[in-house]
Formats: C-alpha cells, sequence, structure tokens
C-alpha cells in the first residue's frame, strides 16, 4: 500500500472537560476525495483545526508522506500544501477576484529598485484558472462582494490550485448556495483531483459528498464509527451510522 | 469600452459623492462672492490645506487598515513643540527635525504595540495617546507658545515660495499623496492594507501577519501627524501647546467624506485630500462671504453626513445599472 499523504493518528482534543475527540485515526491518499461527514457536534471541525494547524492536538501525531510534523500555526500546514477553505469564506469583500486569489502571495515585478503588484500577469493567471475550472467569469475586476456564493467559492478555489496544493480542506462548501451552483462546486472539487489535489470535503449533505468521495469517513461524538470505500457502502448506511454510531 | 461602461466605471469611484459635493459648494460660494476664487483666495486655500491634508493621509491609510487614530491631532502639537525646544537648546534643525520624526516614529509604534498586542481597540489606546500628548505638551510649556525658529533653508524647504501660488508644503503634500495611493493600489503592503482591513481573518487566513501591518500603519500615521505639526509651525514661526486640538476629527471627517469606511477596507487618499480640500472650502468660504465662523462645524456636519448618504446611494444605484 502506498504513503497516504497525510496520515492523523490517535488524535485527543479536550477544549476543557469536553472531550471533543477520543482517538481519531484519520488518512488521505494522494488524489483522493474523502468524504468527512457527521452530525453537529461530532468533531469534524475540530479534527480539521487540528490538520490545518490552528489547534495543535492534545495527544496523537500527523505525519504528512510518512514524515511526523508538528504544525505552530496555519502558515506551517499551508507551507506544506495543506490548504482550509472555512464556512465562512475567507474572502476579503471589498478586493475584487485576482487580488483576493493572490491576497497574501501577491506576484510582483521589478521596476527599478522598486517591487510593484504585476497586476496584468495576476489577471491572465486568474483567467487560465477559471477556464482550467469551467468558470465563466463575471470580471475579474469586480469587488468579490458583488459575486454570487458559488462564484466566491470558485475564487476560494481557484487560490488553492494557483498555490501548488497538496490537499484542500472544504469546511461545508455547499452549504448556502443554490442546487445549480452546488453542483459546479462539485464539479469543480472532481477536476481538483484531475490536477492532482486530494480533497477532504466536509458536509452534512450526503447527497453532496457521495456522487463525488472516494472513501466516506464518519464521526460521532468524536469517535470515527466508519471509513468506507465508497464502493462497499450506501447512502443509507452512512445515514444510520451518522444518526447512531 | 462604451459609454455606459465608462458611466458605471466612474460612478462605481467612491469619491464621485464628495467631488460633486466640492463642486457645487464651490459653485455656491463663487455665485454669492466672486472673489473666492481670486488668484489669492486660492494661494492661501492651497497654503493651509497641506499640513492638514498630511495629517489626514495618515489617518486614512489607517483607517482602510480597520484603525482609528485619535491622537494626530495631539502628535501635531506636541512634534513642533518638541522641535522647538531643540532648537532653543541650539540644536542643529536638520538633526532635531529627525530626532522628532523619530519620537513620533515611536509614538506611533508604541501605541500600535499596545493596541495589537492587548486587543483592546485603537480607539482607546489613542483617546490615551490624544490626552497624555497633549498633556505633556502642556507640561513642558506651561500653557506657553514657543518660539519656532528654524533655519532658513528648513523654512525654505517646507514653506517656501516655489512658484506663484505654489508653496512648498504643497508640492511635499502631492509627492506624500502619490507616494502613498502608489504603496496603496500598487504594491503588496497596500493589499495587504485592504485586506487587513476587509476581513481581518482571511487576512490572517492568508498568511499576512496583521499586527505587523497595523503597527507600520500606526508609525506612518503618527509620523504625518508630526511632520504636518513642524511644517504649521514653520508658517505661524510659533509652537502652541493647543496646536491641532480637534484636528482628529477633522481628518477623520475628510476621509469619510472622500469615501473611507469607518469599518476599514474601503477607503482611497485621493477621496480624501478632496474631502480635506472640500472642508477647507468650507471654512474659507464661510469667511469670504462674511458669514459667522461658528458656521463652520454646523456645515461640516451637515457634509459628512450628506456625503455618506450619497455614497451609498450611488453605489446602490450602480449595482443595479449591471
Amino acid at each position: 500500500m502506498p504513503t497516504p499523504l497525510v496520515e492523523m493518528i490517535n488524535i485527543h482534543k479536550w477544549f476543557g472537560r469536553v472531550h471533543a475527540l477520543k482517538g481519531v485515526d484519520f488518512s488521505v491518499n494522494n488524489r483522493e476525495i474523502v468524504g468527512l461527514v457527521g452530525d453537529n457536534g461530532a468533531g469534524k471541525s475540530t479534527l480539521i483545526k487540528i490538520l490545518s494547524g490552528l489547534y495543535p492536538p492534545d495527544k496523537g501525531k500527523i505525519l504528512f508522506e510518512g514524515r511526523e510534523v508538528h504544525f505552530k500555526s496555519p502558515k506551517d500546514a499551508m507551507r506544506l500544501g495543506i490548504e482550509t477553505v472555512y464556512q465562512d469564506l475567507m474572502v476579503v469583500p471589498y478586493l475584487n477576484v485576482y487580488r483576493n486569489v493572490f491576497l497574501g502571495r501577491e506576484l510582483e515585478k521589478k521596476i527599478g529598485p522598486l517591487k510593484v503588484l504585476d497586476i496584468i500577469r495576476m489577471k491572465t493567471e486568474v483567467k487560465r484558472l477559471f477556464g482550467e475550472l469551467h468558470l465563466e467569469v463575471a470580471s475579474i475586476d469586480s469587488p468579490v462582494e458583488t459575486l454570487s456564493g458559488g462564484q466566491r467559492q470558485a475564487v476560494v478555489i481557484a487560490r488553492a490550485m494557483y498555490f501548488k496544493t497538496r490537499l484542500l480542506i472544504l469546511d461545508e462548501p455547499t452549504n448556502n448556495l443554490s442546487i445549480k451552483e452546488a453542483k459546479r462546486v462539485l464539479e469543480m472539487v472532481k477536476s481538483l483531483k484531475q490536477a492532482g489535489i486530494s480533497c477532504i470535503f466536509i458536509t452534512h449533505n450526503l447527497h453532496h459528498v457521495y456522487p463525488i468521495a472516494d472513501r466516506i469517513v464518519v464521526l460521532n461524538r468524536g469517535v470515527k464509527v466508519a471509513d468506507l470505500p465508497k464502493a462497499e457502502t450506501t447512502i443509507e448506511e452512512i445515514e444510520r451510522l451518522i444518526i447512531s454510531g | 469600452m462604451g459609454f455606459k461602461e465608462i458611466g458605471i466605471s466612474f460612478l462605481q469611484r467612491r469619491e464621485v459623492s464628495v467631488t460633486l459635493i466640492l463642486a457645487s459648494v464651490m459653485t455656491i460660494f463663487y455665485c454669492i462672492q466672486p472673489r473666492f476664487l481670486s488668484p489669492s483666495n486660492m494661494s492661501v486655500l492651497l497654503r493651509i490645506t497641506p499640513e492638514l491634508g498630511i495629517v489626514a493621509l495618515g489617518v486614512t491609510l489607517l483607517m482602510i487598515g480597520g484603525e482609528f487614530d485619535l491622537s494626530v491631532g495631539s502628535v501635531f502639537g506636541f512634534a513642533p513643540l518638541v522641535m522647538a525646544s531643540l532648537l532653543n537648546l541650539g540644536t542643529n534643525t536638520w538633526l532635531a527635525f529627525a530626532i522628532v520624526l523619530i519620537m513620533c516614529m515611536i509614538i506611533g509604534a508604541v501605541q500600535g504595540v499596545i493596541t495589537v498586542k492587548t486587543g483592546i481597540p485603537s480607539f482607546i489606546t489613542t483617546l490615551g495617546g490624544m490626552l497624555i500628548w497633549r498633556g505633556v505638551a502642556l507640561v513642558i510649556t506651561g500653557g506657553h507658545p514657543l518660539y519656532f525658529n528654524p533655519s532658513s533653508d528648513f523654512s525654505y524647504i517646507f514653506t517656501g515660495k516655489i512658484l506663484p501660488f505654489i508653496h512648498a508644503q504643497l508640492i511635499i503634500f502631492l509627492i506624500l499623496l502619490i507616494t502613498l495611493q502608489f504603496l496603496l493600489e500598487r504594491t503588496k503592503f497596500g493589499n495587504w492594507i485592504y485586506g487587513v482591513g476587509g476581513n481581518k481573518d482571511a487576512a490572517e487566513a492568508a498568511g499576512i501577519n496583521i499586527k505587523y501591518v497595523k503597527v507600520i500603519l500606526f508609525i506612518i500615521c503618527s509620523t504625518l501627524a508630526g511632520l504636518g505639526g513642524i511644517i504649521q509651525s514653520t508658517r505661524f514661526g510659533q509652537a502652541m501647546p493647543n496646536q491641532g486640538s480637534g484636528l482628529e476629527f477633522d481628518a477623520i471627517a475628510a476621509a469619510v467624506i472622500g469615501g473611507t469606511s469607518l469599518f476599514g477596507g474601503v477607503g482611497t487618499l485621493i477621496g480624501t485630500m478632496l474631502g480635506e480640500f472640500l472642508c477647507r472650502i468650507i471654512e474659507n468660504g464661510l469667511i469670504i462671504i462674511r458669514a459667522p465662523s461658528y458656521y463652520f462645524r454646523l456645515y461640516i456636519g451637515i457634509i459628512i453626513i450628506a456625503a455618506v448618504i450619497g455614497n451609498l446611494y450611488i453605489q446602490r444605484r450602480t449595482l443595479k445599472l449591471r
């Protein structure tokens, strides 16, 4: 069996007296879409926040391509190519599309001793990325606040694609989207896989994750209750596991 | 680009409403008293606007980054006082100037670091700063003005008459305006300023060091406040302990009138320049038409509200036009 891209082993997390994660093992392989499902409070977000470097685990270890890693901040995880897209979409509403895509990692060119933004190159790159994701771009000069939820999601996903992400963590990416837009986001996730990016897809809408996932992991009250290749399970079985554990 | 697109992209600029208000206010004053647009009066306006405008530039940058600085008026008074004291001790003008600018940077850095480290609102930190620096100024001077007598080359570079109607402070202001607008629109750091003010969490998740960005902005803001104060004192030939009081709100007003958001993430320096110019025009126009000067604050108050409503209205309209 090949080494997984990421492996979390025996992860524990306490918040005061609440034992949020009780020894969870979780892994993602290369070019794999893993659906992480569970009811509210099952521990999905906590697990993901540990993997993206926001919290340290109280016990357990994280391996990246077989080597143990310690994340002190999200920056450490990002350096390895682990990007997280949170539920409350991390975009700056008043900045336009390409400024958002490149926020924090702007492309620059030199004019004499000065380093200035390379706006032309940023625009071309964003157009290319959106082409790869099969997205119509309204206008990459408009502020992100004027875009629809699905288009904003695309901005964030384009960002992950550009920066050679290895693993993209999507936290409830289809929440608050219209049916048509949710479908488009799912297609984008599929094209990410073709581009060689693994994906963790967190949701409580099983009908969204089931069609695109390779494997489905179910958490219930801080415990992993199932870890099944999609081919070996059904929506009904997973639904039962989410509720009863 | 068709006519409609050009129209929309013009209306999308947040400076639209201030430009319209500025044009109408100037027309009104001119109709009442044509002398308002006379070269000598314009020359007066172009002499007094820069020193206050320089302060408003810093305040705007900080507001775009999501923070306030209420201490600028006090630093505007305190910096020239310290420089005057150094000059009275026989210090070289340029050395004194450098010392005072460094002092202003430290003031900004201290206020910035306290704000980002403790997480208290900058409104509070700099409200404290406003009282402290004004207090120190009063203690040093006992409330009396000091002579401010820099070397003649210094006076010439900061307030000299370069061309008819053009004084050095206007050039300095324009250079700062262009440089800082360039920083804001065309550099990485500028993008970070908008990012930090527009959505702090997104900026942090994108790997931007938001504390660093904010502290730098506080430093720029205090330094520009000190510079403005020094230019004013050079013009007056004295440093007054109450110099610049109330300036913090004038600067915020200029920024807001020019389209800067109180909540951060939105604004331009060009807008602030127009806003500052509008405030000074109202002040000056009221004198020219011989209205009692007490009307000044009243009109500025009305205009702040009108400009912000105007911005909001125009924005909603342009969104519908698309």
